[in-house]
């Protein structure tokens, strides 16, 4: 019977909530930290943590039965190449969640998940984020100003007016 | 089908409506940027939750 064994619905039936679920914890295999709302994150965690136990154990036989469960072989490299030997001496609790506010649309309340000791590998990434972000900003501002130096060249009286109101 | 038997007057309505409030949430102090932020969810501000930024908090033009 299934008392006292209530998780998570989702508000989805079996099968739709079985593949959220390996969709959700193979990315974030991938990916380190993925956004989602609360619910699928509290969800999703008891899955991810078996998967973490497949991937200290390291054997063939829990290779498949990950592989069962992941929806890439990517994933399962990665969680046998490198998230599973990482977690070698912690029992559980590879995981940190973070509330970060209300999705605007359904007010929806948002989190991250992320997986622990995972910081420094997301720490470059924003930092490389910034940078792209920085590089097409200027380059933005650069195109900016080269439209605003054509206008004042090419047009006369209208880019005159334009730069009295400025001014 | 049962019916009201008598009616009620608007003070009965109000004095029932009394306790139907919304109360505000408590807010607690982002140790980082000083902010009111809500308890246990990472500072909307600055991006921060226990000691560490957690959140992209520039936006992109």
């Amino acid at each position: 019977m299934r008392h006292l064994k209530a998780t998570w619905k989702l508000g989805r039936n079996t099968s739709h909530r079985r593949a959220l679920l390996r969709n959700l914890v193979s990315s974030l295999i991938l990916e380190e930290r993925i956004e989602t709302t609360v619910a699928k994150a509290k969800a999703m965690r008891p899955h991810v943590e078996k998967m973490i136990t497949f991937g200290k154990r390291g054997d063939v036989a829990a290779r498949r039965l990950a592989a069962s469960f992941l929806t890439s072989r990517e994933a399962v490299d990665r969680l046998f190449g490198e998230v599973g030997p990482r977690y070698g001496d912690r029992n559980g609790g590879y995981l940190r969640i973070v509330r970060t506010g209300f999705r605007k649309g359904d007010g929806g309340e948002k989190a991250f998940i992320e997986l622990i000791g995972s910081e420094k590998i997301l720490d470059e990434r924003r930092e490389k984020r910034a940078e792209v972000r920085a590089k097409r900003r200027e380059e933005i501002e650069k195109s900016m100003q080269e439209q605003q130096a054509n206008l004042e060249a090419s047009g006369g009286p209208a880019a005159g007016e334009g730069e009295n109101k400025s001014e | 089908m049962p019916n009201p038997k008598r009616r009620h007057s608007k003070a009965r309505t109000g004095r029932r409506r009394a306790h139907d409030f919304l109360t505000p949430h408590s807010l607690s102090e982002c140790p980082n940027c000083h902010e009111k932020k809500m308890p246990h969810r990472a500072c909307p501000k600055c991006g921060h939750y226990k000691g560490r930024e957690v959140l992209d908090t520039e936006k992109a033009s």
